[in-house]
């Protein structure tokens, strides 16, 4: 308990942390269920976020300060915008249940790619073929799928048609030595044109059949009998894709493997000082193959979760960018699992807010949806905390 | 084992075009982009070959591709009519000067238009390379460009009644502003705080492609489509269109665009290898931490060459849409990979002008033959072609990356060979 208590934020971190907070309740005491119609008291509440946040800032709490300050004039921004809606209008956009339901679809093939990129990148593989990754899963799963006959079948050929490309990935970019960002730039192009080519010759003009097994939901119906908040969990929780399940078991394991084993420690080594790693016996070359290769068939897991899970049909181009997205999330997170897996959820709620907000606006709406890009960009600015990528990563390396 | 500090060797800088002492070793710089273009075409001769079932076919596909980019018209051996009035006399000339009729003629103007375009998104991504950056966002510069001529040629006559000339001249200044900018954040960004600008310039195409889609998609502020089905900007006006040079205007003839790819060719050139500027773009991109030990400000540097590459991305951009596209439209905006297609441009060409020229000039034949007006259904799908020109463009950059393997082995072929002569 008291190693947990030290790892707890406290002095002017966890001021700062309060300070988001109340930033965050700045924007929801405009919002259903609470509603207040006047601007004036998210204007307050606002203000005295963005007070501790400039506090904490100037006491040397840069980071969390600066979150808090954003926090506040982001929470005057809704809240203000809010309470200049009609209530009608709030209440057919903001249903919470439904909004972080969709948060959790838009954001799980992210969070699959998102962690695929942290394998490739921790171990000093700069991964921007994901995007032609995600493609290559998602046409190979429901292609599976339809020719196999059973979902879990064509889960497993999306997964090997995305670890194929990834140990493509990684024999030009470890074992030629190619430059890793020319390298990922190909297999997005050729992705692109194999599937499109394949998907044409195959299915032609109608396009993927109707009625191909799908990834199934997960139907749980305690939910609804906890007091309280159980009709906003069951809107949530209550009927999710099996893959989105998998999406939360795979960011604890990912953690677990990454920082608590041996395998992760090689990993992370290879990617900050692959000489060192190298002097005391790990194969810095099998690590990347794996480790690149393992990013291929994560990233295709979630193309396959995005053809056979969420939409359950293929269409030319289908990722449209998600794979770019999946990267801007891990670098948001700072090429940490549960940092990623935060900022998949926040790209995904923008999604979600993004597609409800066609209530007030189709081009608004439209606007939105560069929003997760906007965010990365000012992150890897260091407005407001750099994101330090690991030292070795996008450098080939030479066994002496 | 004995561990020895030694740098590892530099990674086939595509920047790195140093001219080789000994004349063989300047033709590998030729010959290595010759062999990935044809193992390229080879690999891409497997997938038409499964398609096909037939080799004879799988040659024919290619041979209609060709036939398809009208590069055809270059090899119209024969008798021509050359057009003297009130005669039919004819001159033996070697190419078909009767290019009203000629099918291969109307194709060539299509490939060439596009040449423009690759040539000038080709040198965005080629003029990075050479101060070591590499420019993902072509695409981002080059919608950001076609953005803003649009909106200067359909909104400035609304405003104030220019000559032709000045509205085009005003078109084009905004797209090369557009491009300038997007792309010198980045180039901003990666002097002043070292943000890798291969993540903020893949961030800026999406935040381009987004905002241009808000502003041309439905509901948007300057969504003039007919239909909701398709939103698009409103048509440039026909003052705004840039001049047709050879072929029909109304059949998208060859617009002097053309030119303007040409004299950027020699301007990029020029800008590298005579003045100031391009000797410390180039230091930069050799060695930026010499570079500044030399008293050359790499950040100016890093913002300046960001800041030309999105000048002509940009340009490319207004030319397309001042002298091909006329409009823009949603999927337009999400759908083209143009941007991508010029990192093989400047990879293949090895950011040298006459390269870039050649290799744009491969990937709008490739392009234009494989479309599916230009391509004859009944010996390959013109939809499949598309698709296969992507895969084609891919294998290229994959090979184009390790090239330095294909230059290892021409390498090591030839000290065998000179080994073999010696003894």
């Amino acid at each position: 308990v008291r190693r947990l208590g030290n790892r707890l934020p406290h002095g002017w971190r966890a001021v700062a942390w309060i300070g988001v907070l109340v930033g965050v309740a700045a924007a929801l005491s405009a919002l259903p269920p609470v509603t207040i119609r006047s601007p004036v008291v998210p204007v307050v509440i606002g203000l005295f976020a963005f007070t501790i946040g400039l506090g904490s800032w100037i006491r040397g709490e840069r980071r969390i300060g600066g979150y808090a300050m954003a926090a506040g004039v982001i929470g005057i921004l809704i809240g203000y915008l809010a309470t200049r809606s009609s209530v009608g209008n709030l209440e057919t956009v903001v249903v919470w249940g439904a909004l972080f339901g969709a948060a959790l679809r838009y954001a799980t093939p992210l969070l699959f790619a998102s962690l695929g990129g942290l394998f490739s990148e921790r171990s000093g593989v700069v991964n921007i073929g994901l995007e032609g990754m995600m493609l290559t899963g998602a046409f190979f799963a429901i292609w599976g799928a339809d020719v196999a006959g059973h979902w879990a079948l064509g889960l497993l050929i999306g997964i090997l048609a995305g670890g194929a490309f990834g140990l493509l990935h990684a024999f030009f970019s470890v074992t030629l030595r190619a430059d890793q960002i020319v390298g990922g730039t190909a297999i997005n192009l050729i992705a692109l044109g194999l599937t499109t080519y394949l998907f044409i010759k195959i299915y032609g003009d109608e396009g993927t059949p109707t009625g191909i097994s799908a990834i199934p939901n997960v139907s749980i119906g305690f939910f609804d009998e906890i007091p309280g908040i159980g009709g906003f969990l069951d809107d949530v929780f209550g009927d999710l894709n099996l893959m989105i399940w998998a999406g939360f078991v795979l960011v604890l394991a990912v953690w677990v493997v990454v920082f608590k084993t041996p395998i992760g420690l090689r990993i992370r080594s290879v990617g900050e000082h692959p000489r060192a790693a190298d002097t005391v016996g790990i194969n810095v070359y099998a690590t990347r193959y794996g480790a690149v290769t393992l990013s291929g068939m994560l990233a295709a897991a979630g193309g396959a979760y995005l053809s056979l899970g969420f939409v359950e049909t293929f269409d030319q181009n289908m990722t449209a960018g998600r794979g770019f997205i999946a990267l801007a999330a891990l670098i948001f997170g700072s090429w940490r699992p549960f940092g990623a897996a935060a900022a998949c959820l926040l790209f995904g709620f923008s999604s979600a807010l993004a597609a409800a907000l066609q209530t007030y606006s189709t081009s608004a709406s439209t606007l939105f949806e560069a929003m997760p890009y906007a965010l990365t960009l000012v992150a890897v600015a260091g407005v407001i905390g750099r994101s330090i990528p690991p030292a070795a990563v996008g450098k080939p390396y030479v066994k002496q | 084992v004995t561990v020895t500090q030694v740098e590892s060797p530099p990674p086939p800088a595509p920047g790195d075009a140093s001219p080789g002492t000994h004349w063989l070793e300047r033709l590998d710089g030729v010959l290595a982009p010759i062999i990935t273009v044809l193992l390229a075409f080879l690999i891409s001769g497997v997938v038409v070959y499964m398609t096909t079932r037939d080799l004879g076919d799988t040659l024919e596909t290619y041979r209609a591709i060709f036939r398809g980019s009208g590069l055809s018209w270059f090899f119209e051996l024969g008798s021509h009519d050359i057009g003297v009035p009130f005669s039919d006399a004819s001159v033996w000339f070697p190419w078909n000067t009767d290019d009203i009729a000629s099918l291969a003629a109307a194709n060539l103007q299509q490939t060439l238009i596009l040449w423009t375009a690759l040539v000038l998104v080709g040198l965005a991504v080629a003029f990075a390379f050479r101060c070591g950056l590499f420019n993902i966002g072509g695409q981002g510069q080059y919608l950001a460009g076609t953005t803003a001529a649009i909106l200067v040629a359909t909104e400035l006559p609304d405003l104030v009644d220019l000559p032709r000339a000045l509205l085009i001249v005003a078109s084009i200044l905004a797209g090369m502003l557009a491009g300038a900018l997007v792309a010198g954040i980045a180039g901003f960004l990666k002097g002043t705080v070292g943000a890798h600008e291969v993540i903020t310039t893949i961030m800026l195409n999406w935040i381009v492609i987004w905002v241009a889609s808000y502003l041309f998609g439905i509901g948007g502020p300057f969504q003039t489509g007919e239909s909701d089905a398709l939103p698009s900007s409103a048509d440039v006006p026909e003052k705004a269109k840039l001049p047709v040079f050879w072929g029909d205007p109304l059949l998208q003839g060859l617009h002097i665009g053309l030119f303007v790819a040409l004299v950027s060719l020699v301007v990029y050139a020029f800008l590298l290898n005579r003045t100031t500027l391009g000797y410390e773009v180039r230091a930069v991109g050799f060695n930026p931490d010499a570079a500044r030990y030399g008293g050359i400000s790499v950040a100016r540097n890093y913002f300046l060459a960001m800041a030309i590459s999105g000048v002509f991305a940009g340009l490319a951009g207004s030319l397309d849409a001042l002298g091909w596209q006329f409009r823009l439209d949603v999927t337009q905006i999400q759908g083209s990979t143009i941007g991508f297609t010029g990192i093989a441009v400047a990879l293949l060409g090895r950011n040298t002008a006459v390269g870039v020229g050649l290799a744009a000039l491969l990937f709008a034949a490739l392009e234009t033959g494989t479309a599916s007006r230009n391509l004859d259904p009944e010996i390959f799908p013109p939809d499949l072609a598309s698709s296969l020109a992507i895969i084609i463009q891919g294998l290229v950059v994959l090979f184009v990356g390790a090239q330095f393997v294909i230059l290892l082995l021409l390498r090591r072929a030839r000290t065998r060979a000179a080994g073999a002569t010696s003894t």
